[in-house]
């Protein structure tokens, strides 16, 4: 079997805003596009739906070609078999849930469409109830599980998400956000997600596009990009890794659930699933400190041995450390002068003590 | 009350206007979609092209199309070279004439509903699938529908009221060129107030119906932007 990989290179200017992306991206997972607004994220999600029909490039997925400027191909949204949802859910409001969702239905003429998966599709999303109401009638977190369904009953080669929480307030996103994540679970379709949020990137992305100014500044797998002090995203306050960890067992009377992550053991908040489940759990660097040898009296369960593998003093009064801990990589923010009195250098095994982790999902 | 002569003016005018509005709606619709998508410098030009009706005596625009649609006019010589006779004091002259001097009502309702659309229906449409033209009809006219109803009563009504163009273009044959405006001018100048109060009432009552019907109808109708 072929590697399914996405080719997307495109140039466009926009007077002084200029934008030029080469980008190779695996054909299946969910790949986010982070970057601060204006940054062309969005601008690089339109290009792949060939609603900027000014971008000069090319695009391919999977085998398929859907645009080559050089050779003058440039097929027509319409005729691209892509699921695109909007940042404002963008329900035609004139049709009500189950014509909004037949919407594309009719177009594709599958006559015989299979009505179950339509109704899975809507038990899934949770709209099987809404679907006699007009948009109007919908709140927003409403609205956008409608408008991801429009977009996943065409059983599209790609589905393209344009910040569709950044809508919403914090607790519409927290109804949407479950939704989300198994979508990516249930249906085998490559994600294209836009957003600013490094909370949404960490949650959802298995590959994470980092755009500046209208290009690419770094690409690769989430759990690499992240680790990488070469990034403004490590110097950030909130920098983190993401690290996939299994359950092994729990500790109910100590509310406690080991984990394991690449050889060795965590412990964290008793979470509600079974052993042998995957968890995606993230790590702030300001969560992680670091000591010379292991400490053998201390109240922080989880200390680990680790290397360091990179050391980036860039940051006003802080440095940031990166260390390599069995495969994972962890992001450390210690101060300077804690970094000097240890005498801190790449190569020095050290023992990492992590006070709290967050899980994902 | 109404004799034939004011019968046969009623009825004619009613053809025209109803006649009118259609081609109105038929080539405004596509003007107007246009004047509200275009990026085109030549924008501003058709605009205030559309929108001279407004502000012209009608006896301007009336005495323009008298020249230009008679013997000597280029539109005159053309359709006598098709063997259609000269335009003015005819009935298809005089709905030439309506439909230009009450096109501004037809295609700036219209092109307002269509920018209030915005843009982003159209691209969902296309990112389901939907060609143009099938996003046209399918999203566009059915979200438009309170422009359409705007500019199809002000058409008609519009219309109905004129006097000066169709004094100029039409003059004054019974049963042929002589609208209900017309016919009130003759009975005043007849002095046949009595005749003149039944027709003029009559209008009266009719371009307030239209406009109350119009007002609490569009008041009702759902938003055609509730894309929030």
């Amino acid at each position: 079997m072929k590697t399914e990989t996405i080719t997307a290179r495109f140039q466009l200017n926009y007077g002084d805003f200029q934008f030029a992306v080469d980008l190779q991206l695996p054909g299946s997972g969910v790949t986010v596009l982070l970057g601060y607004s204006g940054c062309g994220k969005t601008t690089l999600l339109r290009c792949i739906a060939g609603l900027e029909r000014a971008a000069k490039g090319y695009f391919a997925i999977n085998g398929t070609i859907w645009q080559d400027s050089q050779n003058n191909l440039f097929l027509p949204t319409y005729q691209r078999n892509l699921g695109y949802v909007f940042q404002e859910a963008n329900l035609f409001p004139h049709l009500s849930v189950i014509d909004n969702l037949r919407f594309g239905l009719k177009r594709i003429h599958q006559q015989n469409f299979d009505n179950d998966k339509l109704t899975a599709i809507t038990e899934l999303l949770g709209i099987n109830l809404l679907l006699d109401r007009m948009p109007d009638r919908l709140s927003g977190g409403e609205k956008q599980r409608v408008a991801i369904a429009r977009a996943l009953v065409l059983n599209p080669d790609i589905l393209l998400m344009d910040e569709p929480l950044a809508a919403l307030d914090s607790k519409r996103k927290q109804e949407v956000m479950p939704y989300l994540l198994k979508l990516q679970q249930e249906f085998n379709i490559p994600i294209i997600y836009v957003t600013h949020s490094q909370q949404e990137a960490a949650q959802l992305a298995d590959t994470l596009v980092l755009m500046e100014n209208g290009h690419v500044q770094a690409s690769g797998e989430i759990s690499e990009t992240l680790g990488r002090i070469d990034l403004p995203l490590a110097k950030e306050k909130d920098a983190a890794v993401v690290w996939t960890v299994v359950i092994i067992h729990h500790e109910p009377e100590f509310r406690l659930t080991t984990v394991d992550c690449s050889g060795y053991r965590l412990s964290l908040p008793m979470i509600d699933a079974s052993p042998g489940s995957k968890l995606r759990v993230q790590i702030h660097a300001r969560d992680v400190s670091i000591t010379l040898q292991a400490p053998n009296q201390t109240s922080i369960l989880n200390v680990l041995p680790a290397i360091i593998t990179g050391i980036n003093d860039d940051l006003d009064g802080q440095t940031i450390v990166q260390l390599q801990v069995g495969q994972l990589t962890l992001l450390s923010h210690i101060t300077r002068k804690s970094a000097q009195l240890l005498a801190l250098t790449t190569g020095l095994s050290v023992f990492v003590q992590i006070k709290g982790t967050s899980l994902l999902h | 009350m109404l004799n034939d002569a004011d019968l046969a003016a009623l009825w004619l005018t009613f053809k025209i206007a109803s006649l009118s509005t259609l081609l109105m709606l038929l080539l405004g619709t596509p003007l107007a979609w246009w004047l509200a998508r275009t990026p085109s410098k030549w924008k501003g030009v058709c605009n205030a092209l559309v929108a001279m009706p407004l502000v012209l005596p009608p006896t301007v625009l009336g005495f323009y199309l008298l020249i230009l649609m008679g013997p000597n006019g280029v539109v005159g010589k053309i359709t006598e070279n098709l063997g259609l006779g000269t335009l003015p004091f005819t009935f298809s002259g005089l709905v030439i004439a309506s439909v230009l001097y009450s096109m501004p009502f037809v295609v700036q309702p219209l092109q307002a509903s269509f920018s209030a659309i915005g843009r982003q229906p159209l691209e969902a449409a296309a990112t389901l699938r939907a060609s143009p033209l099938d996003t046209f009809f399918s999203v566009v006219l059915p979200l438009a529908k309170p422009g359409f109803l705007t500019a199809s009563i002000l058409g008609f009504a519009h219309t109905v009221g004129e006097f000066g163009v169709v004094l100029m273009v039409g003059g004054n044959i019974p049963g042929k060129t002589r609208v209900v405006s017309v016919q009130i001018y003759n009975h005043v100048e007849a002095l046949e107030y009595p005749q003149a109060h039944w027709l003029a009432g009559g209008l009266l009552v009719f371009s307030f119906s239209v406009l109350l019907i119009l007002y609490s109808t569009l008041k009702t109708q759902p938003s055609a932007q509730p894309f929030k």
